[in-house]
């Protein structure tokens, strides 16, 4: 019976599925705003990717929102699998080649990670993609040596400072001009690394917040207790 | 018409998203449900990136191409950056229910976990456990009183006294 409701329920979805590629003219679609803000982000924001300018200037308060969830994520992620008791079972130390590769790998992941996060507003980036590959720059030595676990203080530490950093940017934005995280700053030039005012700012705020927070979940993912 | 490589396009974000919805009904381990509600993610952002895509169109980066080169829409590409973040965020915290599940329980078989969930939610509300669904149905009947084993006499036929 229960294959039969699974039938039926793929058979619905993929009536649905037909019906929105019949209508949806993929390489034509309707363009609601995007034109708009195609012809207009390179005078008002001044950066080179259009993205980020979307993401950072015109949408920040989204960006914000998606910064708490991924917060509350993250929590309630290590909320659930608890804390470790005590010297358990760890998993066995890495051998030779692991090793160093952990150790050749960890300053080029942090300089592409880094890089990443400081020229979103010139290169497709910014400060999620940055801050991903930042994590795993921080958590593939842990993978390599287990006993050398990463300190959850510092990650708190670092990921709740620059998560304040974000929100006063834009709370600075409110009290200058009245609206919240409006771009400060002036635009400057157009494809150098400091320009498109407090973009890059926000950027490096949004990556340390993310790479501290994902290392931080995959640290509690690999402290959890492992089966026997 | 469209060209070709739009239509592959579409089909391979379409397929994803029905290959992933199938994974979580069908499957029977926790994990492949995770695993198909990653796929589920990755198709469903396909789709909205797809959206804003313009046949012979380049990305939304200026300096890269001469200018006025038609460009695809940045709108879609930016609420799909924040999709990808919320899938990252939900399939970790599912990921560590299923590490916990199987800390607790032993077993990532969803339909033992769906009667051992039954008994332990029903045992914590003090209510009698409810019949398994396994169970056969209808009462068991007894067998047949055997002649000659009154008084507690046992099968080997010497009895009490």
């Amino acid at each position: 019976m229960r294959n039969v409701a699974s039938l039926v329920f793929t058979a619905g979805i993929a009536f649905l599925f037909l019906v929105i590629a019949a209508e949806l003219g993929v390489g034509d679609t309707e363009r609601a705003i995007g034109g708009q803000i195609l012809a207009a982000a390179p005078d008002e924001i001044g950066a080179t990717n259009i993205v980020t300018a979307v993401l950072l200037g015109y949408r920040g308060i989204d960006t914000l929102g998606e910064l708490s969830i991924l917060f509350a994520a993250a929590t309630a992620a290590g909320l659930v699998l608890g804390r470790r008791p005590g010297p358990a079972c760890q998993d066995p130390a890495g051998g030779f080649i692991l090793r160093t590769g952990a150790d050749l790998l960890f300053p080029l992941l942090v300089v592409v990670g880094l890089y990443i996060i400081v020229h979103g507003h010139l290169t497709p980036g910014g400060g999620f993609q940055g801050g991903v590959i930042l994590a795993a720059a921080f958590f593939v030595p842990v993978l390599a040596r287990p006993t050398k676990s990463l300190n959850h203080t510092a990650i708190a530490v670092i990921e709740g400072l620059a998560g304040a950093a974000f929100i006063s940017i834009g709370i600075w934005a409110l009290v200058d001009t009245g609206d919240f995280l409006r771009q400060l700053l002036g635009k400057g030039v157009m494809g150098e690394v400091l320009s498109a005012g407090t973009l890059p700012l926000l950027s490096t705020a949004v990556g340390l917040k993310v790479g501290a927070e994902l290392a931080g979940l995959m640290q509690a993912i690999a402290d959890s207790e492992a089966a026997d | 018409m469209q060209s070709t490589f739009d239509i592959i396009l579409a089909i391979g974000a379409f397929g994803l998203v029905a290959i992933g919805l199938l994974g979580l009904v069908i499957s029977s381990n926790l994990f492949r449900m995770v695993l198909a509600l990653v796929m589920a993610e990755a198709g469903a952002n396909l789709l909205l990136v797809l959206v804003g895509y313009r046949t012979d169109a380049v990305a939304p980066i200026l300096g890269v191409q001469a200018a006025g080169t038609p460009m695809v829409d940045p709108i879609p590409q930016v609420l799909v950056l924040t999709a990808i973040v919320i899938g990252v965020g939900v399939q970790a915290l599912a990921v560590a229910a299923v590490v916990r599940i199987y800390q607790a329980y032993g077993t990532l078989d969803v339909r033992v976990l769906r009667e051992r969930f039954g008994l332990d939610v029903t045992r914590a509300a003090g209510l009698p456990p409810t019949r398994s669904l396994e169970a056969p149905v209808g009462g068991r009947p007894l067998p047949p009183p055997i002649p000659g084993l009154e008084d507690g006499a046992d099968m080997a036929g010497q009895g009490r006294g």
